[in-house]
C-alpha cells in the first residue's frame, strides 16, 4: 500500500465537499449556543448556504478526478453524481423544513447541524474507496439520521421511530462491519479494487464459501440501509414516526448513498463473483417489490404508505442491482435521482397539509384537496404519477430504465413480476388522487394556510425536475452512463 | 415541421394555454378550447386533402431524435390506417365540447384543459411510428380520461375511473416489456425499421418467442378493445363517465385497442397472429353475441349502448383475424363507423340526460311527441348503429362479414346473429324511450334539441350519411394500407416458415 502521511493539495480539493459540511455543522452547533432565542431563522438560511457551497466544491472538485488520501477516497463520476444528489436532497429537505420547524416550534441549528453531518457522512460514502471509509461514513450518517428521526422529542411516535431504527440500524451496521472483517481475513485488504484483483481469480483467490459468507453479511448490512426486504421491518415505523421532513430526507439521502456503496462494493469488489450473490439480490428486489406494494395497498396514513412505497422502490433499484451490469448500474443512479426528487415532493405536500403536531395524515385528510389548494394538489399530482410511473415524469423515465437494464441481462421474469407490481402500485397512489380530485373536502378540514416559501420552493424545484427528467432524461442519463464503469 | 406536427401541437398548446386562464373566466375556458379543437380539425382536414392516396406508406414523416441514448426518436406519419382514425378524434373533440357546454358546471378549467389532453394522446398514438413514443401516448391519453370520470362522472365514478385505470395499466406494462426485449434484439424503436429487420430475416424470432410477444402485445390491446372476457370494466367506465367521456371513450379510445392489434400485432408477429387466431374469433364472435344479448336487458340506456360497443367491436376483431383484404377494410370502416354512430348515440343519451337528469329507460316514454327533432335524430343514429344499408355501419359490417366468409363460413353464420340481435336491442330501446304514452315528468322536462345541440348532433348525421352512400372517399386510403399490412404478414411468414438459408438467398439474387 502507498503510505503518504502528508496527503498534497489536491487531495483537499476532493475532500473540499465534506470538509466545508464539517465545518459548516461545527459552526453552526457553536453558533446555537452564541445566539440562542433571538436569531432563530437564521440557521436555516446558513445551512443553505453551507450546503449551496458543498454543492459548488463538488462540482469544483469533480475537475481534479482521481483518490486521495492513499486511495480511500476516490473522485469519479459516479462520487459526483452522488455527492450532488445527497447534497441536492439536504438543500430541498432544508428548504420543506423551514415552515414545519417553525410550526412545531422546534428551531435549532442542532436540526440543521445535524443534517449537515449526515449529509457530509453521505459525501464520504459515496467517493470512499475502501471498506473502512465507507464504514466511517456510514457511521456518520447514520448517527445523525438516528437523533433527526427523534428530533421531535416530546412526541411518542419519534421516539419510537429514533429508538427503532437506532437499535436495530446498529444491528445492522454489525453485520456490515462483520462482513468487512472476514473480507479482510480473506483476501487481505479493503481497498476494493484490491479485492477485485484477488477475487479475480489466481493463488490467492479464497475458498468461494468464505467469501460468499463475507457478502452475505454485507449484504443483510446494506439490504437494512436501503429497506430492501426482508430488512425493511424497521422502515414503516420510522419513515411514520419521524417528523415529515426528516422522513423525506430519510427515504431519500441516506437511501441513495446507502445504494452507492452497494452499487459500488458489488459491482467492484465483488464483480468476479456477481454470479453468487446476484440470486440473492434477485430475491431480495423481488421480495421488496411484492412486500413494500402490497403492504402499501391498505394503508390509511399517507405517511406510512409512502413508507412502504419506499420499501418498494427500493425494490426497483435493486432489480437494477440485480442486473450486475453496467446499464444497470446507470438505471440505478437514474432512478435514486428521479426518487429524491419526487419522494421529497410528496412528502413536502404532506408536511404542508399535516398542520400543527401532524394531525391530519390520513388519506381523507387530502379529500377535496383540488378544489382547497389546486396548486398544491397538481404538484402533488405530479409527484403521484411519477411514482406510478406515468410516461413524461422521471419516475416513468427511470423505471423505463431498470427493466430495460433487467432485459438485457435476461432477467425476463422478474422484469414482468416488476412490472406487474408497478400496476399494483398504482392503486395506492391512485386513492390519493381520487380524495384530492375526486372526493369533497371533509367538514373537519382545517383551513389551509397558503403555501410558505421556502415549501413552494422544495415543491416546485422537484416537481420541474420530475418532469425535467421525463422529457429530457439524455442530460442526467448520459452522465450516469459515463460514470457507471466503476473499476479502474 | 409539417402539418401532422401542427395537428399533434395544438391540442397540447391549447392545454397549457387553458392552465393559465383564471378559472373565473369560465365562458372564456369554454370558447377557447372550442376554438383550440376546431383549429385542430380543421388542420386534420387539410392532413385529408394532402393525403395521397395512391401511396400506401408513411406519408408526414417527421422524425426527429428525442432521446440519444437509448434510441427514442420522435417519429410521427400517417398511413391510410391512421389518416382518418386521428381525422376522428380531432372531429369529435369539439363535439364533446359543444355538447358540455351547460352540463360542466364545477371546475369547468379543468375538464376542457382534460378535454385537449386527451385529444392530445389520442392523436398522438395514431400518429406515433416509435414504440416507445407510442407508449408515452397510449399512457398520456389514460390520464386525462381518469379524471374526466372520476371528477366529473355519475354515482360510481370513483369505482370506474379506478377500475378503468388500474385494467389498462396492467395490461399496457406488459406491453412495455415486450418493448423493451425487441428494442434489446433490435437496437431501435423504430417501427418501420423493425418491420424492415424482420422481413430481410435479419431479425427472427423462435416460434414461442414470438407467441409470447404476440401475446404482451394483444392482450394490452384486448383490453383496451375489450374482447371477451376483459371487457368488464367497459360498462362502469362508459356507464359513469360524463357524456363527453363516454363519447371520447366509445368512439376513440376503444380504437386504440383495435388499431394497436392492425397495427402491431399483425405485421411484428404473423405466424403467432395466425395461430391465435381461430381463438381470437372465437372471442370475438363470443362479444359480439353476448354483448348483444346483454344489451337487450339492460335498463340504463348508457349502459346498453356501452354492451352495444362490446358487440360492435367484435365485428372490428372479427375482421383483422380474418386475415383477408375485404375484412381488414371492414374492420378498419367498422372502427370509424362506429365512432360515428356510437358517439353519436352517446351525445344523443346525453341531451336526454340533461333534460330529465336519468338514465333509466323506465322514466321514459313517448319522448317522440315532446321532442320530435330529438326523436328522428335519434331514429337515423339508431339506424346506423344496426347497420341499416345507406347508413355507415352497414359497410363496414357486410365488408367484415363477406371477409370473414372467406375464411370461415361459420364464423359468418355466427356473427351475423349479432347484427340481428343489434336490431332486436336498439329498436326496442327507440319503442320504449320514444313511443308509447308520454308522461307527465317527460312532458315538461324533455324539450327539443337547441342550436348548440344541432350543431353537435348534425355533423354527426351527416358524416353516417356520407359514410353509408359513398365510402369511396375514404376506403381507397384504407384499403391501399390493409393491403400492405396483409402483404407484411404474409411475407414474414414465408420467411419464418421456410427460413432460406443466407447462402440460398443470396444465389437466389444472383441468378
Amino acid at each position: 500500500m502507498p503510505v503518504n502521511f502528508s496527503p498534497a493539495g489536491v487531495e483537499y480539493i476532493r475532500f473540499l465537499p465534506e470538509i466545508v459540511l464539517i465545518v459548516a455543522g461545527t459552526l453552526l452547533m457553536v453558533l446555537d449556543v452564541i445566539l440562542r432565542k433571538q436569531a432563530r431563522g437564521i440557521y436555516g438560511h446558513l445551512s443553505i448556504l453551507a450546503l449551496a457551497a458543498a454543492m459548488a466544491a463538488a462540482v469544483f472538485a469533480s475537475g481534479w478526478p482521481g483518490d486521495a488520501f492513499s486511495g480511500m477516497l476516490i473522485v469519479d463520476g459516479f462520487a459526483t453524481f452522488f455527492r450532488v444528489v445527497v447534497i441536492g436532497v439536504g438543500i430541498l429537505t432544508v428548504l420543506s423544513s423551514y415552515h414545519f420547524l417553525e410550526r412545531e416550534g422546534a428551531e435549532t441549528g442542532e436540526f440543521h447541524a445535524l443534517l449537515l453531518f449526515s449529509v457530509a457522512g453521505q459525501c464520504i460514502m459515496v467517493s470512499a474507496n475502501e471498506l473502512i471509509m465507507i464504514f466511517i461514513g456510514l457511521e456518520i450518517s447514520s448517527i445523525s439520521s438516528y437523533v433527526l428521526a427523534g428530533y421531535l422529542r416530546d412526541d411518542k411516535r419519534a421516539n419510537e421511530a429514533a429508538l427503532k431504527y437506532f437499535l436495530l440500524g446498529s444491528f445492522a451496521t454489525a453485520f456490515f462491519l462483520y462482513g468487512v472483517a472476514v473480507v479482510y481475513g480473506m483476501t487481505g485488504s479493503t481497498y476494493l479494487t484490491a479485492i477485485h484483483t484477488v477475487l479475480s481469480g489466481g493463488p490467492t483467490a479464497p475458498a468461494p464459501i468464505f467469501i460468499d459468507v463475507a457478502v452475505a453479511l454485507m449484504f443483510v448490512g446494506l439490504g437494512f440501509k436501503v429497506s430492501g426486504a426482508p430488512f425493511q421491518i424497521w422502515a414503516p415505523d420510522v419513515y411514520q414516526g419521524a417528523p415529515t421532513p426528516v422522513s423525506a430526507f430519510l427515504t431519500t439521502g441516506p437511501k441513495a448513498a446507502a445504494f452507492a456503496i452497494f452499487l459500488r462494493i458489488f459491482m467492484t469488489a465483488f464483480a468476479p463473483i456477481a454470479r453468487d450473490w446476484y440470486p440473492l439480490v434477485w430475491a431480495s428486489a423481488l421480495l421488496s417489490m411484492t412486500i413494500g406494494n402490497f403492504a402499501a395497498l391498505t394503508q390509511s396514513n399517507v405517511k406510512r404508505l409512502l413508507g412502504y412505497s419506499s420499501i418498494a422502490h427500493a425494490g426497483y433499484v435493486l432489480v437494477a442491482l440485480a442486473a450486475h451490469s453496467q446499464i444497470g448500474t446507470s438505471a440505478a443512479m437514474f432512478y435514486l435521482a428521479a426518487y429524491a426528487f419526487m419522494n421529497i415532493g410528496a412528502f413536502a405536500v404532506v408536511s404542508h397539509l399535516s398542520g400543527k403536531g401532524e394531525r391530519f395524515l390520513s388519506v381523507d385528510d387530502f379529500a377535496g384537496l383540488a378544489v382547497r389548494q389546486p396548486g398544491t394538489a397538481a404538484l402533488l399530482s405530479i409527484f403521484l404519477m411519477s411514482l406510478i410511473g406515468v410516461p413524461l415524469t422521471g419516475g416513468f423515465f427511470g423505471k423505463f430504465y431498470i427493466f430495460k437494464a433487467a432485459l438485457s441481462s435476461h432477467l425476463v421474469w422478474l422484469t414482468v413480476l416488476g412490472l406487474l407490481n408497478s400496476a399494483v402500485a398504482a392503486y395506492y397512489y391512485l386513492r390519493i388522487l381520487v380524495a384530492m380530485y375526486m372526493r369533497e373536502p371533509g367538514e373537519a378540514a382545517a383551513e389551509l394556510e397558503p403555501l410558505p416559501i421556502g415549501l413552494r420552493a422544495a415543491l416546485v424545484i422537484p416537481a420541474l425536475g420530475t418532469l425535467f427528467l421525463g422529457i429530457f432524461p439524455s442530460w442526467v442519463l448520459d452522465f450516469a452512463v459515463k460514470s457507471a464503469a466503476l473499476v479502474r | 415541421m409539417n402539418l401532422l406536427d401542427i395537428v399533434l401541437a395544438i391540442p397540447l398548446l391549447g392545454f397549457f394555454v387553458l392552465l393559465l386562464v383564471p378559472r373565473a373566466a369560465e365562458d372564456a375556458i369554454r370558447k377557447m378550447a372550442l376554438g383550440f379543437s376546431l383549429v385542430a380539425f380543421a388542420a386534420s382536414l387539410g392532413l385529408a386533402f394532402q393525403y395521397e392516396t395512391i401511396r400506401p406508406g408513411e406519408q408526414f414523416v417527421t422524425d426527429i431524435v428525442w432521446i440519444a441514448s437509448p434510441n427514442i426518436h420522435y417519429h410521427v406519419s400517417l398511413d391510410g390506417l391512421s389518416l382518418w382514425l386521428l381525422i376522428l378524434a380531432t372531429f369529435l373533440t369539439p363535439v364533446c365540447i359543444l355538447i358540455s357546454w351547460k352540463s360542466i358546471q364545477t371546475r369547468s378549467k379543468e375538464f376542457f384543459a382534460f378535454m385537449l389532453l386527451l385529444e392530445f394522446g389520442l392523436t398522438g398514438v395514431f400518429a406515433a411510428q416509435d414504440l416507445f413514443l407510442f407508449y408515452v401516448f397510449w399512457e398520456v391519453s389514460l390520464v386525462p380520461m381518469y379524471f374526466l370520470i372520476g371528477i366529473w362522472g355519475h354515482d360510481r365514478r370513483i369505482y370506474a375511473a379506478l377500475k378503468f385505470f388500474l385494467y389498462t395499466f396492467a395490461a399496457s406494462v406488459l406491453m412495455l416489456t415486450a418493448i423493451i426485449y425487441l428494442y434489446n434484439h433490435t437496437g431501435t424503436f423504430n417501427y418501420p425499421e423493425i418491420l424492415a429487420q424482420l422481413s430481410s430475416g435479419k431479425l427472427a424470432f423462435s416460434p414461442s418467442q414470438q407467441m409470447l410477444l404476440f401475446l404482451a402485445f394483444f392482450l394490452a390491446f384486448a383490453v383496451k378493445v375489450p374482447i371477451f372476457p376483459l371487457h368488464t370494466w367497459l360498462p362502469d367506465a362508459h356507464g359513469e363517465a360524463p357524456t363527453a367521456g363516454s363519447v371520447m371513450l366509445a368512439s376513440v379510445m376503444l380504437k386504440m385497442g383495435t388499431y394497436g392489434l392492425a397495427r402491431f400485432c399483425l405485421p411484428m408477429f404473423p405466424s403467432a397472429a395466425r395461430a391465435c387466431a381461430p381463438w381470437i374469433v372465437v372471442l370475438a364472435i363470443i362479444g359480439i353475441i353476448y354483448g348483444a344479448l346483454v344489451a337487450m336487458v339492460q335498463p340504463n340506456m348508457k349502459k346498453l349502448v356501452a354492451y352495444s360497443s362490446v358487440s360492435h367491436l367484435g365485428f372490428v376483431v372479427l375482421g383483422i383475424f380474418s386475415f383477408t383484404q375485404n375484412g381488414m377494410d371492414g374492420a378498419v370502416y367498422q372502427m370509424l363507423g362506429h365512432g360515428i354512430s356510437t358517439g353519436a348515440l352517446f351525445v344523443l343519451v346525453g341531451v336526454l340526460y340533461e333534460r330529465r337528469h336519468s338514465l333509466e329507460i323506465a322514466d321514459y316514454g313517448g319522448v317522440a311527441a315532446a321532442a320530435p327533432w330529438l326523436s328522428t335524430a335519434f331514429m337515423i343514429t339508431m339506424l346506423a348503429s344496426i347497420g341499416l344499408p345507406t347508413l355507415s355501419n352497414f359497410v363496414g359490417e357486410f365488408l367484415v362479414l363477406q371477409g370473414s366468409a372467406r375464411t370461415n363460413f361459420y364464423w359468418t353464420a355466427f356473427a351475423s346473429i349479432g347484427v340481428i340481435l343489434s336490431a332486436c336491442y336498439m329498436l326496442w330501446l327507440y319503442q320504449r324511450v320514444f313511443y308509447g304514452e308520454t308522461p307527465a315528468e317527460v312532458r315538461h322536462h324533455i324539450f327539443d334539441l337547441q342550436p348548440r345541440e344541432w350543431a353537435a348532433i348534425a355533423p354527426l348525421i351527416l358524416m353516417m350519411v356520407w359514410m353509408g352512400m359513398y365510402s369511396q372517399s375514404f376506403l381507397p386510403a384504407v384499403r391501399r394500407t390493409t393491403a400492405r399490412i396483409l402483404e407484411q404478414t404474409q411475407v414474414n411468414v414465408q420467411i419464418r416458415v421456410q427460413a432460406p438459408p443466407a447462402a440460398t438467398q443470396v444465389v437466389a439474387h444472383a441468378r
